[in-house]
């Protein structure tokens, strides 16, 4: 170990309640305490997870709360909320066909209704509803096929004819002689927004406060494979001994699992997204556009949060491009013709992990105490606390949940795929 | 946004081309090759190098096949060739 790191002073995180809020305020809005408790960094861990984003941070939590294990240290190369969690554009939902898709996202989604309440932090869920738009009617069959088996699934799921869109939508474009004509939706009341970085912050509070160490700024440079088992992580820290490593960096991921001589089946793709300056409330529903991609919502301080589809080519830039900025607004003026009036206001972009059949990777792999969960693409955040609950329960059990099967590395050589848009092995379409 | 120099048609916007995906090698369909060579050959791709050679397809000039080298980082590119053979087989 090189060099002494924290100094440990292990208090509980402050409970936040109407009477912390006040006391604080009347008190100069000082002392509140350290989302993020200040700690001693150990030698030696029983799990360290290598990326301290909602996933990472998600499945932390849960291995305290579900199984109350807390020798564990979350590292990050960057900061909390620097990635691919606070990158999207907070999208929830779960209307996917496949079975394996669903169930994962619906769980979900049942977990972000009381998250609030449970991590005692302002997540902000806000079920506004979700509106996937069809443009022909052979769209409209395909979504009432989803929809029927949503449905099944128990989720809740409704067919919107353009009347119906009308009166969720009072702004939207419904005009018959436009491009790609709206002929009707496919709506999820449950689907919404969550607060990103609200997210990442609000797991790693409940985390840290369980005594799980969380490190920023600390990168894994390498990773030690001693017998066929993973035995430490090398960090500018110095050398982290392990009982067993989960890999969930996002993109990032793919060079981490390379040090331990996996390959991984993924293509890494820049995407982009914006906000315009803020309006007064126009657009109260999560809107998609797909003659394209172009998925549109409205914030809280009133900015119109918008993305579309990926660069389409292998990219670790992290930088935008007029094509993709062109690409998503041409579509989201499809919808509300009124945003040409409009400046942008902030673009940023991310590097999307995007896995051969478009869907993720999570669960175990040829190295008996290393696991993986990457692959998420851009759709990654609507199932952050399904997949830390579930990863948590496979850290802790070593029994693969039966959510997480489908998910496997193995299943590109078997061919078990679950290519949900049945695009083929071409990620940059996906 | 790419400008990439065509060699048929010199430098275009980047919205005239569609994009093929990188350079691969795939075992002769008539081969014995093993599922362990095919996974390898479809899925596999991914390398630390940030020098990748890939096609492009010249869709609203050319309508030719392309072949670049480009820096996934920096997007600088050089441009190879007409790609004649799209897909290069070894002896699997």
């Amino acid at each position: 170990m090189t060099g002494c790191l924290r100094i440990t002073a292990n208090c509980p995180a402050m409970k936040y309640s109407v009477f912390s809020l006040l006391g604080k305020a009347f008190n100069g809005r000082q002392k509140w305490p350290k989302i993020i408790q200040p700690q001693q960094l150990k030698p030696a861990y029983d799990i360290v997870i290598a990326g301290a984003g909602g996933h990472g941070l998600a499945t932390a939590h849960y291995l305290a709360k579900n199984h109350g294990i807390d020798n564990v240290l979350v590292l990050d190369s960057g900061w909390i909320g620097g990635g691919n969690t606070a990158r999207n554009t907070t999208i929830v939902r779960s209307d996917y066909l496949l079975n394996a898709s669903f169930t994962l996202k619906n769980f979900a989604l049942q977990l972000w209704d009381g998250l609030s309440q449970e991590l005692n932090f302002n997540l902000m869920y806000s079920p506004r509803g979700y509106i996937d738009l069809a443009h022909s009617d052979g769209e409209l069959e395909h979504f009432l096929l989803r929809a029927n088996a949503m449905r099944l699934g128990g989720a809740n799921a409704e067919i919107l004819t353009p009347k119906e869109i009308r009166a969720k939508v009072p702004g939207i474009n419904l005009t018959r002689n436009s491009r790609y004509p709206v002929s009707g939706a496919l709506y999820q009341a449950e689907g919404g927004v969550v607060r990103h970085d609200a997210v990442a912050w609000g797991f790693a509070r409940s985390a840290s406060s369980a005594g799980i160490h969380i490190l920023q700024n600390c990168p894994v440079n390498d990773i030690k494979v001693q017998n066929g088992k993973i035995a430490a992580v090398s960090t500018p820290q110095g050398s982290i001994n392990t009982g067993k490593l989960l890999l969930t960096a996002a993109g990032a991921t793919p060079g981490l699992a390379a040090m331990t001589g996996i390959s991984l089946p993924i293509e890494l793709i820049n995407v982009q997204a914006f906000v315009s300056e803020p309006v007064k409330p126009i657009l109260h529903a999560v809107v998609n556009y797909n003659a394209g991609l172009s998925y549109i919502s409205q914030s809280d301080k009133g900015e119109l949060v918008m993305g579309g589809a990926t660069d389409a080519y292998i990219s670790t830039a992290r930088r935008g491009s007029f094509t993709g900025i062109e690409d998503t607004l041409a579509r989201a003026m499809q919808m509300f013709p009124f945003i040409s009036h409009l400046r942008l206001m902030r673009h940023w972009s991310g590097t999307a992990d995007i896995p051969m059949d478009g869907n993720a990777i999570v669960g175990n792999t040829p190295i008996e105490n290393l696991f993986i969960n990457c692959g998420w693409g851009y759709a990654g955040f609507k199932a952050t606390p399904a997949v830390g609950w579930a990863m948590a329960e496979l850290l802790a059990s070593e029994t693969l949940p039966e959510l997480l099967e489908p998910f496997s590395l193995d299943r590109f050589e078997t061919g078990a795929l679950i290519d949900d848009a049945g695009i083929g092995p071409y990620p940059w379409l996906h | 946004m790419l400008l990439i120099n065509c060699p048929y048609c010199g430098e275009r916007d980047q919205s005239e081309f569609s994009y093929g995906g990188r350079h691969a090698k795939y075992p002769a369909l008539d081969s014995t090759a093993s599922i362990e060579k095919w996974h390898r050959a479809i899925h596999l791709h991914h390398s630390s190098q940030n020098l990748i050679r890939e096609y492009w397809y010249h869709e609203c000039g050319c309508e030719q096949w392309i072949e670049i080298d480009r820096d996934v980082d920096s997007h600088e590119m050089t441009p190879v060739s007409g790609a004649d053979e799209p897909i290069t087989r070894d002896q699997g």
